[in-house]
């Protein structure tokens, strides 16, 4: 189970890898939609997998009696998931507003900040 | 199930006995930061008193490091631990004198933030959220030098990440939105590969308390998968620390927020940065930082070089700034490539005085923009008649952050240089030193264009340009009185370095002699 998880993963991380390298903006934003997913599925995998035995601790037991799944992971995750969903809220608008000012989504063409071709820094005194 | 319950040994599970009193002090920076950020939101439209209570609640955070770091010095690493759950279970709040000298400086540096902010924030800004973010950054900042849990750490990254962007959109100009695009994008790339790296950390060791992965990590096959998190962790901090080659975002976007943003930007985010690298390389995956050294100690050169080699190139000031702090995070990373105990405390010392002194400078910049109307060194010029003391502070400060004596930035290098020579790495050692004598070249530059030359590209020589007087507001107290709190402190820093110097050193025994972190976490007990 979690060999076939770990491909997938893989494929996760090769298309998000694959879409930030691209220069228009929106595919950037979502290639980091699928890397924070795919890093969530991650940790979860990390935490290895178990279906059978949910944790939960019968009423006679102070510790579970066996294997159990581990809790951790989804945890973790969760607060991973609320953190990369604000942030990709912030980045779509972001982006938007980016557009909306600058004109373009190709991030070649957004030189504002950086203009090309500027003059060379004073050299005689 | 009260029967059952009471046969159960909960000294096995949790820490019975009360929190010391003192120990608040762990988590009183969060206490404040946050409660302070909720008051100034709630105050968000009375723009009038909204600088007063940051004010306020920063002063208190400054009061609270202070008794935290003396508290550290007292006992050695305190540790408190969130619901008393004993660790690796709780979420650990380790602090060591590293941390705790980064919190006060960090604090320090953001109160004199607040009040410069007075005169740079106009009421669209205030209104907008520049005090509410101030003090959510520092949150951030100061949970991640404060916690001793590693997903912890990643939780502060993020909270002190949204902050800054936040900060970094105030104003919403254009520039503003591109600088902003590529810093959003690239740091959260960058934190994402840290989740990544502290996912299969949690997948090997099994275990995400720093004092536990610390002991876990010295156990384990350090060439194996932990290799992997290791060039994992280092590439994602490096990003952070805005280390050669992944350090574009940092000129592409420090310039463009208002001066005091940029400024606090300067001095923080990149050390929380270096701070992670320390902490996680030294303390956390010795081994790994052994095997890395080379690859560190390369990235640390180039860091350096190509820093002040970009700052010489550049004709806006604050451009010029960005690239000379990371030429500093250069100086920082050969501390650690060195990684004996005097050299990582030369990075200690070298962080605390690049905090203080980047701010400081950034701010200058905001002033030299009041006299003179502009950031660009073609436009500037002639400053020195509009205020004689002026030029004299920005001269100080230049030295400074060359690392000439007797300013706060020359004992670190020559720590750090004399570590280098005694370990027998003097190509570190050689461009600490190359890199410090073409600082004093960028920095003095600035100098003689705005300063001391008669007026802007253009003036004849021997000529003099008469000055607008600027409005007395621009130049006020609020500009004056940040602006000498941080250069006193990085006067007193050069001439009485003895205090930081210790106490650096004792964050750097810390990091390579981890006894006394494991067992403030684990107890007596320790394995």
């Amino acid at each position: 189970m979690e060999a076939a998880l770990s491909i997938l993963i893989g494929l996760f991380f090769a298309v998000a890898t694959y879409l930030l390298m691209s220069r228009q903006l929106v595919r950037i934003l979502l290639g980091i939609a699928i890397l924070g997913n795919s890093v969530n599925l991650l940790i979860f995998t990390s935490g290895r997998l178990m279906r059978e035995v949910p944790p939960v601790i019968p009423e006679a037991f102070q510790v579970p009696p066996g294997p159990i799944a581990n809790p951790l992971p989804q945890a973790l995750i969760l607060t991973a998931i609320v953190i990369s969903f604000s942030f990709f809220a912030f980045l779509l608008v972001l982006a938007f507003r980016a557009y909306q000012e600058l004109g373009t989504d190709d991030t070649n063409e957004m030189r504002v900040a950086e203009p090309t071709g500027e003059a060379s820094p004073p050299q005689g005194y | 199930m009260a029967a059952t319950d009471s046969a159960v040994d909960l000294s096995q599970a949790m820490r019975l006995e009360p929190v010391l009193p003192a120990d608040w002090l762990l988590v009183a920076p969060l206490i404040i930061t946050i409660l302070g950020g909720a008051l100034c939101l709630m105050t968000r439209k009375n723009t009038a008193a909204q600088p007063k209570v940051a004010i306020i609640f920063l002063t208190l955070l400054v009061l609270a490091c202070a008794g935290l770091l003396a508290h550290v010095l007292d006992k050695g690493v305190v540790t408190m631990v969130a619901g008393g759950w004993l660790p690796p279970f709780g979420i650990a709040f380790t602090v060591d004198a590293l941390g705790a000298t980064l919190a006060l400086t960090s604090s320090i540096v953001a109160l004199c933030a607040a009040v410069y902010g007075m005169t740079d924030v106009d009421n669209s800004g205030r209104r907008y959220g520049f005090y509410p973010f101030l003090l959510l950054l520092m949150t951030g900042v100061c949970g991640a030098f404060l916690t001793g849990d590693i997903f912890n750490l990643y939780v502060w990254f993020e909270v002190l990440l949204i902050s800054s962007f936040g900060l970094l959109v105030l104003g919403n100009e254009r520039a503003q939105l591109d600088g902003a695009v590529k810093y959003a994008l690239l740091n959260i790339i960058a934190t994402t590969l840290f989740l990544i790296a502290t996912g299969l950390l949690y997948g090997i060791l099994g275990t995400l308390n720093m004092a536990d992965i610390a002991i876990k990590a010295r156990g384990a096959d350090a060439n194996g998968p932990l290799m992997t998190v290791a060039v994992l962790y280092f590439l994602a901090f490096a990003m952070k620390a805005a280390a050669f080659p992944v350090n574009f975002w940092l000129p592409a976007s420090y310039h463009t927020p208002r001066i005091v943003i940029a400024a606090v930007f300067a001095g923080l985010l990149t050390k929380v940065g270096v701070y992670a690298l320390l902490r996680i390389f030294a303390l956390l995956l010795p081994e790994a930082r052994i095997a890395l050294a080379d690859i560190i100690a390369l990235v640390a050169i180039a860091t350096m070089l190509t820093g002040v080699l970009g700052a010489l190139a550049q004709t806006d000031v604050r451009r010029l700034l960005g690239y000379l702090v990371i030429s500093g995070i250069g100086s920082m990373l050969a501390g650690l490539a060195i990684g004996t105990t005097p050299a990582l405390a030369g990075a200690i010392f070298y962080a605390v005085h690049s905090i203080l002194v980047m701010t400081a400078l950034y701010m200058a910049a905001g002033m030299m923009r009041a006299l003179g109307g502009s950031y660009s060194l073609r436009e500037l010029g002639g400053l020195y008649r509009a205020s004689p003391a002026f030029a004299a502070v920005f001269l100080m400060l230049g030295f400074a952050v060359a690392g000439l004596p007797p300013f706060s930035g020359f004992w670190p290098k020559v720590i750090l240089v004399d570590a280098a020579l005694v370990g027998g790495h003097g190509w570190i050692a050689g461009s600490i030193l190359v890199t410090g004598l073409l600082t004093t070249i960028a920095v003095g530059r600035v100098w003689i264009y705005a300063f001391w030359r008669g007026g802007p590209e253009g003036t004849a020589d021997g000529q003099l340009v008469a000055f607008a007087v600027p409005a007395p507001s621009a130049v006020g107290a609020n500009v004056w009185l940040p602006i000498g709190v941080l250069l006193g402190l990085v006067v007193l820093l050069g001439v009485q370095p003895e205090f930081m110097m210790q106490v650096s050193g004792r964050g750097a025994s810390t990091l390579s002699e981890p006894m006394g972190y494991l067992r403030s976490v684990f107890g007596e007990v320790a394995r």
